[in-house]
């Protein structure tokens, strides 16, 4: 196929302007050619002759009259088996392979394959020949680590398909044929293990679209138990800086009770990257005794990095998540943060001299971020399985306030709201999840009835709390002080947990359950004690066997004994 | 052969514009006026049309000036003899040395690839308590000291490059008082230390395009001396009046402003410097501390606020002392369990301690009756502050460490303080 070409007419930063000589497609990618250099950019605007094109790298020496490339593809993501356990940048170049070729910096203009062609694969058939087949059905897998990587048709494909040929159990290489399919055209088609697939559109081939019921389990007690999220639902954590985001989304991608976790860290510090990039190795996944490694993949476009590939690296996360969905399997993306993002795209629009809307962000900031969030879902595969993705952005709300466009647009289109407070950050108490403030549409794994109960508790205890801060625990009655020290107890006990520790930072769903049962029955019994000082004393004990509680092994001797221990002490308070 | 161009087209601000041909984006060139030659940088190519940002400012450039353009990017002298030297925002000296020139390397260097990056773990000692207890300064961190304008920030900087335990030290200084820089020159002087330094810097008068080249020069150079094997210790003052002068060039180019007129990528430039940030395998580390003034005192303004987005923690500076409270270090859990067996624990009783007297003062305003317990925390606050907070208190950190616990035994009895019995039966001092 004949290249198109263009020649460079206009620079203005990471923006260029190029006189292409006779056609090109909107989004495709393009490279700008300077001696050795290709430097790889996306069209984003064309006018008459003129094509504009966002360059995803710097664009310093590049002169007017430069050639540049125009592939007639879109940005795409490659998939196939190896994408498991690998540290990508934003346009799905390997980092540690960029590494071990090119030393510490990241030149520009280099990239490499996002897969290894060079490894074999044993290949096992799940189809025959004669078969007819559509768009995302399996033709056989391959083993990847812990999972059966389907290997499919792939998504681009329309209409039916007969199987002309498949091969036999094998070893393969990501680049041999393993299918021949003849089309309704006539045609043989032929199907390798890994294709392209253009980041930016949604994966549609499946039979419907199922409501997400399913909870998603964390493992934070502020979660599961008030705001819980669902597989193939959605959530959102804004909140400022220190409060906690990003620990919050290392802890979920450890725990979380999905098959694969794709973190997309996107414009934020390379340091915490690395964190988790030499710890996910390390760390055993207690339900699969595999290395976590084995099940996440990280995207990782930090803040240094080149701001246009910043918009490239969630659609890339998120494209990938697809994949495996269609394999079955649940999946979570994590974004740290959308907000950079957003950002990417504010500069852009600038760039472009756009109307400008709140805050200098462009017009369709929102739908594009609706369009991002409801690309997660649970799927009715065409065999029938299901698969779902699940989609969790931080946003970093400018001054910590919520009211600004990038929170606003999201908590339009999320299922869940985890807001983080300064406040509670302030005054460590972590998870930093403003109890009253957040919301969730999803039912969790308790009692939705009891959640409700003590929701309603906890918001007439923080009116409480506001009273005691005018009038003194003098000025307040003794039922209401007792209401205000159960409230503080839920909140130690149960809201807060301790990100560091092996037992408490994870709580499992039956353990919740139990101890949310036991919790709510005690703040709903009426207390027998008559004086201010014996009910914070009392509530005082409780709190520091519930706390000891928490560092206990779920069901083991110690667990059951303190539990015996805290029983004891609320029939003395009783 | 070079072309030289003598018709300029357009004067506006800083930026000039002239119809060339062969220029690369981002190229240098040479503007000859009648005060001068100037550099200016190529910042937009749109046709034949070529637009320069003038450094020194666009004030008394002709049309008929003539333009040279050198064919290659913003570059600095890169070499032993930069040692002790200062150097203006565009690299020209201001001391009485000679003009560097030899080993000229570009000033836009590649981001590091996360995957070569390590997980940070040396502590730099500073002799300031507050910050060697409290909140420990880390090798390849990165810091801002967020303080309001009048507070000694400056001071504390110098205090930090005279003591801190690093091989070099590049100091950026941005929209400096001509009077703050004579201090802190004099000062490094005095201590000995400015031949351990190199500085870059712009003063409040200078041309405002070279405020935007001084984190550059500075950040440039020390990656360099890191690579090469040099821990590198970076102070960059102030770096709000670095955002003001990315506004105030934003602002003249009819860039839409997005926050109170900061331009919409202020996040992303203020983040490219600090990621400079980096401690290399088996080399050097480039740690950075900026001054972030606060206008108005206000940690949201878009200024401190997308810093402490970038930053790993930050220092308060109030009322001239490091606050306790606000000031975090991410990453002292890195290095403090290593130090002491006790530095842990005194850290935290001592500030608990210390919330504990903030508390009992506000009592004590209110008209309280004093317990025999306030007058302890009463005291202990007094000491506290004179003896561990002021700035002038030059310790290293194990003497900080016994002092705190010297502090305690002269203000409570051993079960007082909360602290573990191994640790009170092995440090308490003797009466």
């Amino acid at each position: 196929m004949a290249v198109q070409t263009g020649k460079i007419e206009s620079i203005n930063g990471n923006l260029i302007g190029v006189l292409f000589d006779s056609y090109v497609r909107q989004n495709e990618v393009a490279y700008a050619v300077r001696g050795e250099e290709r430097l790889k950019a996306e069209v984003i605007r064309i006018r008459g002759n003129k094509a504009e094109l966002q360059v995803f790298e710097d664009t310093a020496g590049l002169k007017r009259g430069d050639r540049v490339e125009f592939t007639g593809q879109l940005l795409s993501v490659q998939v196939g088996p190896g994408l498991l356990g690998m540290t990508y940048d934003g346009l799905q170049n390997p980092l540690n392979k960029l590494a071990d070729a090119h030393g510490v910096f990241l030149k520009r203009g280099i990239s490499l394959p996002p897969l290894d062609g060079s490894k074999s694969w044993t290949f096992e058939p799940l189809m025959v020949e004669g078969d007819t087949v559509r768009a995302g059905d399996w033709l056989g897998w391959v083993q990847e680590g812990l999972f059966e990587h389907k290997i499919m048709v792939p998504f681009h494909f329309r209409g039916a398909y007969t199987i002309h040929s498949l091969v036999q159990k094998g070893q393969y290489k990501i680049d041999d044929t393993v299918a021949v399919l003849k089309g309704e055209d006539g045609f043989d088609h032929l199907v390798t293990m890994s294709f392209d697939w253009p980041v930016k559109l949604s994966v549609e081939a499946f039979q419907e679209r199922l409501m997400p019921e399913e909870p998603l389990v964390i493992g934070t007690r502020a979660i599961d138990t008030f705001f819980p999220v669902v597989k193939g639902g959605t959530f959102c954590i804004p909140g400022p800086f220190g409060a906690g985001k990003t620990v919050l989304q290392h802890i979920t991608s450890r725990h979380a009770t999905v098959d694969i976790v794709i973190v997309a860290a996107c414009g934020e510090r390379a340091g915490e990257v690395v964190e988790l990039m030499q710890e996910f190795p390390e760390l055993i996944d207690p339900r699969t005794g595999r290395s976590l490694m084995e099940r996440t993949i990280v995207i990782c476009n930090t803040s240094s990095m080149p701001t246009a590939a910043r918009e490239a690296s969630v659609y890339t996360g998120v494209a990938l998540g697809e994949y495996y969905r269609q394999m079955g399997l649940d999946v979570l993306v994590l974004a740290d943060s959308t907000s950079r993002w957003a950002q990417a795209l504010r500069e852009m629009s600038g760039k472009l001299e756009e109307i400008p809307g709140e805050e200098a962000f462009p017009a369709y900031l929102e739908s594009r971020i609706a369009a991002f969030y409801e690309r997660a879902g649970v799927v009715k595969l065409n065999n029938g399985e299901t698969g779902t993705l699940s989609i969790g952005g931080t946003v970093s709300p400018a001054g910590g306030n919520f009211e600004e466009p990038v929170t606003q647009s999201t908590l339009k289109v999320v299922g869940a709201f985890h807001g983080l407070s300064k406040a509670r950050a302030d005054a460590r108490r972590f998870p930093s999840i403003d109890p009253l403030e957040s919301w969730s549409k999803y039912q969790g794994v308790v009692d939705p009835q009891r959640v409700a109960t003590v929701r309603a508790m906890m918001k007439s205890a923080d009116e409480i709390r506001q009273m005691m801060t005018v009038v003194g625990e003098e000025g307040v009655s003794l039922d209401d002080f007792i209401l205000y020290l159960k409230a503080e107890l839920l909140d130690s006990v149960y809201l807060q947990q301790n990100a560091f520790d092996d037992v408490d930072s994870y709580c499992s769903e039956e353990r919740q359950k139990y101890v949310f049962n036991l919790l709510s029955d005690l703040l709903v019994a009426k207390s027998a004690v008559t004086a201010k000082e014996d009910a914070r004393s009392f509530f005082n004990q409780l709190r520091q066997a519930f706390v000891d509680w928490n560092y206990l092994a779920w069901d083991s001797d110690e667990f059951r004994a303190k539990e015996a221990e805290i029983t004891e002490l609320l029939a003395s308070g009783n | 052969m070079q072309k030289i161009y003598t018709k300029i087209d357009q004067v506006s601000g800083n930026v000039i514009a002239l119809a060339a041909d062969d220029v690369a984006y981002g190229e240098l060139a040479i503007v000859s006026t009648a005060q001068g030659d100037a550099l200016a940088e190529v910042i937009r190519i749109e046709g034949d049309l070529v637009f320069l940002q003038v450094y020194s400012g666009g004030a008394g450039i002709s049309t008929r000036d003539e333009v040279r353009f050198l064919g290659y990017g913003m570059q600095v002298s890169f070499s032993e003899n930069l040692l002790g030297r200062i150097f203006n925002g565009a690299g020209q000296p201001l001391d009485n040395g000679p003009q560097l020139t030899d080993c000229m390397i570009e000033i836009n260097t590649p981001s590091v690839n996360p995957a070569c990056r390590i997980i940070p773990s040396k502590m730099i000692r500073t002799g300031i308590p507050m910050i060697d207890v409290f909140n420990t300064l880390v090798m390849s961190q990165k810091l801002p000291i967020f303080s309001i304008a009048g507070e000694p920030y400056n001071e504390l900087l110098a205090r930090i490059a005279m003591q801190a335990e690093v091989d070099l030290i590049v100091i950026g200084g941005m929209g400096l008082k001509y009077n703050d820089y004579l201090t802190l020159k004099q000062t490094l002087e005095d201590g000995g230390a400015l031949g351990n330094s190199i500085f870059f810097v712009h003063t409040a008068a200078d041309p405002v395009v070279e405020c935007l080249l001084v984190p550059d020069m500075a950040l440039t150079v020390a990656e360099r001396f890191a690579v090469e094997g040099k821990n590198v210790l970076v102070l960059l003052t102030d770096m709000t009046n670095f955002a003001d002068a990315m506004k105030e060039i934003a602002i003249t180019m009819e860039q839409v402003p997005s926050n109170r007129g900061y331009p919409g990528d202020l996040y992303s430039q203020l983040a490219r410097r600090y990621e400079k940030a980096v401690d290399f395998e088996g080399a050097g580390s480039v740690t950075t501390l900026g001054v972030t003034t606060m206008p108005g005192d206000d940690v949201t303004h878009p200024v401190p606020d997308n810093t402490g987005y970038i930053t790993e923690g930050q220092y308060y500076l109030r009322d001239g002392r490091i606050d306790p409270f606000g000031s975090l270090s991410r990453l002292k859990q890195l290095v403090n369990k290593d130090s002491r067996e006790d530095h842990r624990d005194v850290m935290d009783a001592m500030i608990r301690l210390y919330a504990q007297t903030r508390e009992t003062l506000e009592k004590r305003a209110m008209g309280f009756k004093m317990s025999d317990w306030d007058d302890k925390l009463v005291r202990f606050g007094e000491l506290f502050e004179a003896e561990i907070m002021d700035l002038s208190v030059n310790i290293p950190l194990e003497a900080a460490l016994d002092r705190c616990w010297s502090i305690c035994a002269r203000c409570f009895d051993k079960d007082e303080v909360g602290m573990r019995s191994a640790l009170i039966d092995k440090f308490w001092p003797a009466a």
